[in-house]
């Protein structure tokens, strides 16, 4: 049965080699009062590709993931997660589009009142009935290890690092095996080594799972080393869009400064 | 200056207030709008809850846990409350009633004023201090982290999980909080009352209880159900509609202990009217 709000593939805009963009972002507007975050932004990514968005702070990437997740919502414009355009949705709807995506918070966003692995578990509890308690800790476990955090699992996120509290974070976005993962600020105060295992992790799940990732950041590094396209907003709409190459090669003065600074 | 031109400058004014004049009619008027829209928002809020409340799945661990946090952890501060309660109207309600010789009626105003009007009350202001600001401030300190943000992240319902477990185990333990305020009430105020005049508990029930009815106990009881409706609905939409920092979380406290306080006063003089029209 074909949902009331699904649109026939060839209106959705099939990326170049035929994949099919499981987000699509179209000429989307977005203010909170007077003033102005996202000016029209158009962007698009496939499954198994990861995006990496750059920008000054403030010109509205943590805004994009939040209307992408249905957090907040669009002024004008459409956001199509597997042809489904989430502000028709129904809440339950929306519930079911939610549990195929991965959110990591800028601030990690930890439930301060339960230890390191009840946060991870949290998501498994609710949607995954059927799983039995020592199947769940195994899986808790297995998702503390990927990001290097399996002695924390009993600790509270008071009693952990900014760094550790963000690892924490992306180990409950994965609970649920997400098909999109929205990364804000995914390396932002960790230490190089540990920034490094969370891309690595990020291409991992890119290579193995097929999972489209939007990443904000500010780490070009990061952003070079797992996105295969790079989108630099600037003034609320996309300045460019790339590969790293191709930004580097541009002539646009923003871009160049943006990289030279970076 | 003749009368004409005063007369042209005071209708001039009619038609044309003072800056100072239209400024306070703007800042009245937008008091007003925030009134209503604050009712506005709380109804909003009240309608979102009540229907993720009766839709699957429900929260039964969480409301297990809430109800622990509102009933078992308020009990000692209510029995406190209660117990001195029923010392004052002790003392009190054993002076004046000595003063018109009727000391015999002495344990029937006592069970009647502990369980018809001081015992509710009073866990309702007690329950509405420690949970209300409790909840107000747990809420609004998520709100600001983006906890509850990562709530509805993880496709879970907020107004489910958060408001509806929280409203429900103040709607469910009021009455009960209640009856233990009432029960410590009593016992105190006969043993203050047994120190100046020795009077064992069983006359003491057995006269204070003589004639009653359930009608004049179980509705005061029952009613603090919908005090803790008020209690929670408050706490709750004042947690989760929190804007700012520290400064956001502790005006989301105070306003929820506050206006639950307020409102439940209030609430309390219609249920009064109310349960003496319906219950006579």
């Amino acid at each position: 049965m074909t949902a009331v709000n699904e649109i026939p593939m060839k209106q959705m805009g099939l990326e170049k080699d035929g994949r099919l963009p499981v987000v699509a972002i179209d000429k989307v507007y977005k203010s909170f009062g007077e003033h102005k975050i996202l000016n029209g932004i158009t962007l698009n990514v496939s499954r198994g590709e990861t995006l990496a968005v750059l920008g000054r702070s403030g010109t509205g990437k943590s805004v994009l993931l939040r209307l992408i997740i249905g957090l907040d919502h669009p002024d004008e414009g459409s956001i199509r997660i597997d042809g489904q355009d989430i502000a028709a949705l129904s809440l339950d709807q929306l519930g079911d589009t939610r549990k195929k995506m991965g959110f990591l918070f800028q601030h990690a966003a930890l439930y301060d009142s339960l230890t390191v692995a009840e946060n991870v578990a949290f998501p498994l509890r609710h949607h995954r009935k059927g799983m039995s308690r020592s199947e769940r800790c195994d899986r808790v476990q297995q998702l503390l290890a990927e990001v290097g955090l399996q002695d924390a699992s009993e600790k509270m996120p008071s009693d952990i690092s900014g760094g550790m509290q963000k690892r924490v974070g992306l180990a409950r976005a994965l609970a649920l095996d997400p098909e999109i993962l929205l990364l804000d600020e995914p390396t932002a105060g960790l230490d190089p080594i540990s920034s490094r295992e969370i891309d690595d992790l990020t291409l991992k799940l890119q290579r193995e799972h097929q999972i489209a990732s939007i990443v904000v950041t500010h780490d070009l590094f990061s952003a070079r080393s797992i996105a295969n396209r790079l989108a630099l907003l600037d003034q609320g709409n996309v300045l460019i869009e790339g590969t790293f190459e191709d930004l580097r090669q541009s002539d646009i003065g923003f871009v160049k400064e943006f990289l030279k600074q970076s | 200056m003749s009368n004409l031109a005063q007369t042209e400058i005071a209708a001039v004014r009619t038609q044309f207030p003072s800056p100072r004049s239209s400024a306070l009619v703007s800042s009245a008027a937008k008091v007003v709008a925030e009134f209503f829209e604050w009712f506005g928002n709380l109804g909003i809020f009240a309608w979102q809850v009540a229907r993720a409340a009766v839709t699957p799945p429900f929260e039964w661990h969480e409301l297990v846990r809430q109800l622990d946090e509102v009933g078992s952890k308020s009990l000692p501060l209510v029995a406190l409350a209660g117990s001195a309660i029923g010392v004052v109207i002790s003392l009190e309600a054993r002076y004046s009633l000595s003063r018109f010789g009727a000391k015999s009626l002495f344990p029937a105003t006592l069970v009647y004023s502990v369980i018809q009007v001081m015992g509710p009350i009073i866990t309702g202001l007690v329950v509405s201090g420690r949970v209300g600001a409790g909840i107000g401030a747990e809420l609004a300190s998520m709100k600001v982290t983006e906890q509850i943000d990562a709530i509805e992240a993880c496709a879970i319902n907020p107004y489910r999980f958060l408001a509806a477990t929280r409203i429900l185990a103040c709607i469910l333990m009021l009455p009960l909080l209640t009856l233990a305020a009432d029960a410590c009430g009593l016992l105190t105020g006969w043993f203050a009352q047994s120190l100046v005049e020795p009077l064992s508990f069983h006359q003491f029930i057995e006269s204070g209880f003589q004639g009653a009815t359930f009608n004049a106990f179980l509705p005061p009881t029952f009613k603090t159900a919908v005090y803790g409706l008020i209690i929670g609905l408050i706490a709750c939409f004042q947690g989760m509609r929190t804007r700012g920092g520290a400064e956001g979380v502790g005006r989301a406290a105070t306003n929820s202990v506050v206006l639950a306080s307020l409102f439940l006063i209030l609430a309390d003089v219609v249920l009064v009217k109310f349960i003496l029209v319906v219950f006579p």
